[in-house]
């Protein structure tokens, strides 16, 4: 049967990884290269790769950057940050991306979703969620790496995502990423509940039983973290090893 | 040994290329149909919509060259993900589309069976053996490959069917007639199997 993915999230600003709390106060912690190559030689089940300011900076995907990522990296790679065209897509494409991760320009164009599914296949393209809770105890989504709100409801917004072409879903809770309090539950239901494409979960992950809630409770197809992979002695095949106990299905290999 | 990777304008033919060569291959990604002429295996790789896949191949001269090296010259030829599907007859992608006719079958959506199935079938999925399909030569039965598409391939002749992935009620992971082979999964992709397989394609 299909297998639970545990997917490492490597977020990266001018070269640079980078751990941010909140969306906010990112510190360099690396380069991206290194981490790559160790992710690719432990086989984990796919990485997701995040220029984190390319909208807000207005700048286009690092293609020459990925094309280095991608060379030595048999791990299926999905790539976002900075796309805007469908020239942007092609070129990541060609660079080495298996799939694509678009969130801000989806607000201001939703055609760039529709076209690029058409072109690329709903398979190739990941709608990527930024939402921060509300006062009412709702969500709203948030452009531009958290900063700018954009009037959406998640929930409502996913659905739209799937019908312009969507083939995936990664919602990420702004104000849990990178605290390792969990994963946003709640939000991580609302999304699973409003659409029939698979969801990654993203946003807050502190350990093992947190990847477990998000698939057991939050219906969740996938579960991506950054800081416990990355800052903790926490790894995906041990996490892949926890799941398995539970009876969760998961890629285990000797 | 001379690997051609055709290039037609679909998708992410980096990864593809590197894994060959980590095989041992010596790899050219074309964009010449001609270049089929000196190619000792062939693969048609691919990401993106059928009548997009089929509209290029057609535009670029490349069906021509494939049947020949393919039909006439009995090159073996593999088609991965988009590209096995394009082995078909036709396709639903995208409205009805002619495929290259290889392999006699039609490619469709999958349709989920329970709610707890959901389409695309992204992910990683296992291979269930019909027979010993000498592609997945020192593959264990029940292998996981990485998987990343919407539509299958139904073959009308079920002797052309060398896996099955139990998703949607079951449906066809590779299939072969001949020297003709496809693989829905990324074998690019799937790490160590998926090396074994390109290395099991390579010494046909």
């Amino acid at each position: 049967m299909l297998k639970y993915r545990v997917i490492p999230t490597l977020l990266w600003k001018n070269v640079g990884l980078v751990k941010g709390e909140a969306f906010d106060s990112w510190r360099r912690v690396g380069t991206v290269l290194p981490a790559i190559k160790v992710y690719n030689t432990r086989e984990v089940d796919e990485l997701i790769l995040l220029d984190i300011t390319a909208s807000a900076e207005q700048r286009e995907p690092d293609y020459d950057s990925i094309q280095e990522f991608s060379a030595d990296c048999f791990v299926p790679l999905t790539v976002g940050g900075g796309i805007q065209s469908i020239d942007h897509i092609t070129r990541l494409l060609r660079s080495g991306a298996d799939k694509v991760s678009i969130n801000s320009a989806a607000y201001d164009n939703p055609d760039l979703v529709r076209i690029s599914s058409q072109r690329f296949g709903a398979q190739c393209i990941v709608g990527s969620i930024d939402a921060r809770r509300t006062i009412d105890g709702g969500y709203e989504c948030y452009s531009q790496c958290g900063t700018k709100a954009t009037g959406k409801e998640p929930g409502e917004w996913a659905r739209e995502l799937q019908q312009l072409g969507a083939g995936e879903i990664l919602i990420t809770s702004v104000e849990l990423d990178g605290t390792m309090k969990g994963y946003d539950l709640e939000l991580i239901k609302r999304i699973t509940d409003c659409v029939t494409i698979p969801v990654i979960a993203s946003g807050g992950a502190s350990g093992y039983q947190d990847f477990a809630d998000a698939i057991l409770l939050g219906n969740a197809a996938a579960v991506a973290a950054a800081s416990i992979f990355h800052f903790t002695q926490q790894t995906p095949k041990e996490a892949k090893k926890f799941l398995s106990e539970l009876n969760i299905p998961v890629r285990i290999f000797k | 040994m001379n690997v051609v990777v055709i290039d037609y304008g679909m998708g992410n033919l980096g990864s593809v290329r590197r894994a060959l060569e980590e095989c041992g291959a010596r790899v050219m990604v074309s964009d010449h149909p001609e270049d089929l002429r000196t190619a000792s295996h062939i693969i048609l790789p691919g990401v993106g919509a059928f009548t997009d896949g089929m509209a290029n191949l057609n535009s670029q001269n490349w069906a021509a060259e494939i049947n020949r090296a393919v039909v006439e010259g009995s090159v073996p030829m593999l088609g991965i993900c988009l590209g096995m599907q394009l082995l078909a007859e036709v396709g639903f992608e995208g409205g009805r589309t002619a495929g290259l006719g290889l392999i006699p079958g039609v490619v469709d959506l999958l349709k989920v069976e329970n709610a707890a199935e959901r389409v695309p079938h992204v992910g990683w999925n296992e291979i269930i053996l019909k027979g010993k399909p000498n592609l997945f030569d020192q593959i264990a039965n029940h292998t996981d490959f990485y998987f990343v598409h919407s539509y299958h391939f139904q073959p009308t002749d079920s002797s052309h069917i060398t896996t099955t992935t139990p998703y949607c009620g079951g449906f066809t992971s590779s299939v072969q007639n001949g020297n003709v082979y496809g693989v829905q999964f990324h074998p690019e992709k799937s790490q160590r199997a998926g090396f074994q397989l390109l290395k099991n394609f390579l010494k046909l």
